[in-house]
C-alpha cells in the first residue's frame, strides 16, 4: 500500500521545493522589516497599516467567499465589533493599569468576531447562495442600526475612543509613534497570513472548498455542509475581529461605519479584485484597493465613481480578478510565447488609454456641471487642467470615446486572436497552467 | 442468521397527493449484490433517495443492518457505512481528481472537521486515496480538475468517490449510463472488483449488466415491487414480462 502510495500519490515537494517555500515567507518577513527602512514618512507608514489591516480583512473574507463559496453582505459586522470590544478594552485594561501589552490587544478584536460569528453565523450558514447572502444583509442592518441606537456602548456617531499608549510597556514601546503600530500591524498580518493559509491545507479546509464546490455530495461522504459553513464563518469572524481590532488600535476610535454597508462592500470589492480563487487574491487586492483608493481621493473627488466603473469592469471581463488575469498568462510564460502577445498588448493599450481619458474628461466635466454649477469651470483632475465649459473640451471627449472605442475595439480583436495562436501553441508545448 | 444490510419495510413517498413510492418492501441481505430495474419513472431513483436519506419517507421505515435509518440526515447515513453514487455525475468539479477522492477518504479516516492536521502529512488517507486512485484507473488523471474529465472517466470517479470511504452498503445508480460497449464492460467488472465482498444494490437499466452482475433481481413498477428473484426466477416471471420485459421485446 504504502509502496502504491508513492508511485500513484502526488510527490511531497522535494527539500529544495520546501526550502523555496519557506524562503518566500523569510523573504515576506524581511520585506515588512524594511519597508519603513525604505520609505519612513509618516503617510507611508500609516498608508502600509491600512494595508496590512486590509490583507487580513481581505483574506478572512476570501475564507467565506473563495473558499467556501459563500457571498456575505456583512462582513465588517466582525470587524466592526473587534474594533468596539478593543477601544473599551483598551480603556480597561488603561484605567485598571492591567499587565496587558498592547500587542496581545489585537487577540480581544479576534475573539469578538469569534463570539458573534458563533452566535449569528449558526442560522445564517443553514444555506449558502442567496439565503445566505440575505441573512448577512440582514443581520449587519441590524448590528450597524444598532450602534447608532445603543449609545453607552457605541458611542453614537461620534464613537468611542481610546489612548493606546497608556497601557503596560514592553521593552519601552509606547506604541505612541506611527512606526511602531506599522509594526504591530506587520507583525500580525504575517502571523494572519501565515494562520489563513495553514487553515487551507487542513481537511476542514479541503472539505470548505468541497461544500463549495458541491454541497450536495459533500453529505454523501459523511460531512455536514452547514458545520463546514458555521466552521469557515467563525475562522472568518475571528480573523475579521483582528483586522477590526488593528484598525480601532491605528486610529484609536471605534465608530458606527466600522460596522457600515460600506466597510462590507468595501471588503468584497478589495477581495474580489484581487481575485478570489488563488490564496493571494486578497492580498493583491487589498493592497491595489487601499492604494487605489488613497491616491485616488487626492486627486478626484468622484474616486468612489471610477472604483466602482472598474469593479464593474472586473466582474464583466476578469472574473478571475488581477490574480486570476496574471494567472492566465503562466502557460504562455512557462510555453515561452509570452513574446507573441506583448506587441498585440502594446498597440491595444494606446486606443485604450485615449478611450480611458475621454471617460475621465467627460465624467469630471459632467461631474462639475451637476455637482458645482456655479463654481469656475476650470477644473483639475488627475494633475490635468482643462475648461469644463469649453465645448473644446466635449468635443476632445467625445472624439477620444468614439475613436478610442472604434480603434480599440479592432485592436483587442488582434489580441484575442494573437492570444488564442500563443495558448494554442503553449499547449501543443505541453503547458496548461 | 445477521441482520438484512438494507430492509425497507411499508414505505411510501407521496409529493402532495401524488405518491410516488408505495407499500415498497425490500431486503437486501448482507454481501449481497442486488438489481433494481424497471421502466422510466416507476422510482428507482426515489428508492435510492429514501435509502441515503436524500427525502424522508412519507411513512415506513428502513434499516440499515437492523438499525432504522429513515428520517436521518445522509451525512449520518453514510456514517454509519452507506455509500452511494449518483445518476448524473456529481463530483466535486473545481477540484482535482486527487482531491476528490480524498474528500471521500477523510471523514472515515477519522479526521472530521479537524483545522490543526496538515492535510498532506496524513499517510493513511494518502495510502487509501492512492490505492482507491490506482483502483479506478485514473492514475494518470491525478492532477486533472475533475470537471474536465471525459465522460466515462467521470463516472469511474462517480464510482471512486463512492467507495473510497469504505462504506460496506453501497448503492450505484445507473453506473453504466451512456457508455460505449467497451466502457461498460470495464465499468462491470471495475464494480465487480470494487463491490467484492460487500453489499451492493444497482439500478441499471443495461440488461446484460444487470444479468450478469445481480444475484437478485427486484423489478419496479410504478413505485412498488411486483417481483423479486434470482435472475433466472425473473426472466421466467409472467408479471415481470408483462410489465417490463416484455414491453421491452416489443
Amino acid at each position: 500500500m504504502t509502496e502504491l502510495a508513492s508511485s500513484v500519490a502526488p510527490p511531497n515537494p522535494a527539500l529544495s521545493e520546501r526550502l523555496k517555500f519557506y524562503g518566500i515567507w523569510i523573504a515576506v518577513a524581511l520585506l515588512l522589516l524594511v519597508l519603513p527602512k525604505i520609505f519612513g514618512s509618516g503617510g507611508a507608514l500609516t498608508t502600509f497599516s491600512l494595508i496590512g489591516i486590509s490583507i487580513i480583512f481581505s483574506l478572512s473574507y476570501n475564507i467565506l467567499l473563495g473558499q467556501t463559496g459563500l457571498l456575505s453582505f456583512g462582513h465588517a459586522v466582525y470587524y466592526g465589533l473587534g474594533g468596539f470590544l478593543v477601544i473599551h478594552a483598551i480603556n480597561i485594561i488603561g484605567a485598571n493599569k492591567l499587565p496587558i501589552p498592547l500587542p496581545v490587544v489585537p487577540l480581544v478584536g479576534g475573539l469578538t468576531g469569534l463570539f458573534f460569528a458563533a452566535l449569528l453565523g449558526w442560522v445564517s450558514t443553514q444555506r449558502s447562495g442567496t439565503a445566505f447572502a440575505m441573512i448577512s444583509l440582514g443581520v449587519a442592518e441590524l448590528i450597524a442600526s444598532s450602534a447608532l441606537i445603543l449609545r453607552t456602548f457605541f458611542g453614537g456617531e461620534a464613537g468611542i475612543s481610546a489612548n493606546r499608549t497608556k497601557l503596560f510597556r514592553l521593552f519601552d514601546w509606547s506604541f505612541g509613534p506611527q512606526i511602531q503600530i506599522y509594526y504591530l500591524v506587520a507583525a500580525w498580518t504575517l502571523l494572519a497570513i501565515i494562520a489563513m493559509y495553514a487553515l487551507t491545507r487542513t481537511p476542514l479546509g479541503r472539505m470548505c472548498n468541497a461544500v463549495r464546490d458541491n454541497p450536495e455530495r459533500v453529505q454523501f461522504v459523511g460531512y455536514d455542509p452547514h458545520v463546514i459553513r458555521y466552521l469557515a464563518f467563525c475562522f472568518a469572524g475571528f480573523f475579521a475581529g483582528v483586522a477590526g481590532a488593528l484598525a480601532a488600535i491605528n486610529f484609536e476610535i471605534a465608530n458606527s461605519a466600522y460596522l457600515g454597508a460600506v466597510q462590507s462592500g468595501t471588503v468584497l470589492f478589495s477581495t474580489y479584485i484581487g481575485g478570489v480563487g488563488y490564496f493571494i487574491g486578497p492580498i493583491v487586492g487589498a493592497i491595489f484597493v487601499t492604494a487605489l483608493s488613497l491616491s485616488l481621493s487626492d486627486l478626484t473627488s468622484v474616486w468612489q465613481l471610477y472604483f466602482g466603473l472598474f469593479f464593474i469592469a472586473v466582474v464583466t471581463f476578469a472574473p478571475g480578478g488581477i490574480t486570476g488575469l496574471l494567472m492566465m498568462h503562466r502557460p504562455l510564460l512557462r510555453g515561452g510565447t509570452l513574446g507573441k502577445v506583448l506587441p498585440s498588448y502594446l498597440i491595444a493599450l494606446i486606443p485604450t488609454l485615449a478611450l480611458v481619458a475621454g471617460l475621465i474628461l467627460a465624467i469630471e466635466s459632467i461631474v462639475h456641471h451637476t455637482v458645482n454649477p456655479g463654481d469656475d469651470p476650470n477644473i483639475k483632475a488627475f494633475g490635468m487642467s482643462f475648461n469644463a465649459s469649453s465645448p473644446i473640451t466635449w468635443i476632445i471627449a467625445l472624439f477620444l470615446i468614439v475613436g478610442g472605442f472604434v480603434v480599440a475595439r479592432e485592436t483587442w480583436r488582434r489580441l484575442a486572436r494573437a492570444w488564442d495562436d500563443a495558448l494554442t501553441v503553449a499547449h501543443e508545448r505541453g503547458y496548461h497552467a | 442468521m445477521t441482520a438484512p444490510a438494507i430492509e425497507i419495510k411499508d414505505v411510501q413517498k407521496s409529493f402532495g397527493n401524488i405518491s410516488i413510492i408505495r407499500d415498497l418492501n425490500l431486503s437486501v441481505a448482507q454481501g449481497e449484490r442486488h438489481a433494481l430495474i424497471g421502466p422510466n419513472g416507476a422510482g428507482k431513483s426515489t428508492t435510492f433517495n429514501l435509502i441515503s436519506g436524500y427525502i424522508k419517507p412519507t411513512s415506513g421505515t428502513v434499516t440499515l443492518r437492523g438499525e432504522e435509518i429513515s428520517g436521518l440526515p445522509p451525512y449520518q447515513i453514510n456514517r454509519r457505512g452507506l455509500s452511494r453514487s449518483f445518476q448524473v455525475t456529481n463530483v466535486f468539479a473545481n477540484m482535482s481528481v486527487w482531491e476528490n477522492l480524498r474528500c471521500a477518504v477523510l471523514w472515515t479516516d477519522g479526521h472530521h472537521y479537524s483545522f490543526w492536521k496538515n492535510i498532506d502529512n496524513l499517510k493513511q488517507v494518502r495510502d487509501r486515496t492512492a490505492q482507491v486512485l490506482s483502483d479506478i484507473g485514473l492514475t494518470a488523471r491525478r492532477d486533472v480538475p475533475a470537471g474536465l474529465l471525459t465522460y466515462a472517466e467521470q463516472r469511474a470517479l462517480e464510482i471512486g468517490i463512492t467507495i473510497a470511504g469504505g462504506a460496506d452498503v453501497i448503492l450505484l445508480d445507473e453506473p453504466t449510463a451512456g457508455m460505449s460497449h467497451a466502457e461498460t464492460e470495464r465499468a462491470v467488472s471495475l464494480i465487480r472488483r470494487l463491490t467484492e465482498g460487500r453489499t451492493l444494490v444497482i439500478v441499471e437499466h443495461d440488461m446484460s449488466v444487470v444479468f450478469g452482475l445481480a444475484d437478485r433481481i427486484s423489478v419496479l413498477v410504478y413505485g412498488h415491487i411486483i417481483a423479486t428473484g434470482t435472475p433466472e426466477q425473473i426472466r421466467s416471471d409472467p408479471k415481470v414480462k408483462e410489465a417490463y420485459l416484455g414491453e421491452e421485446a416489443a
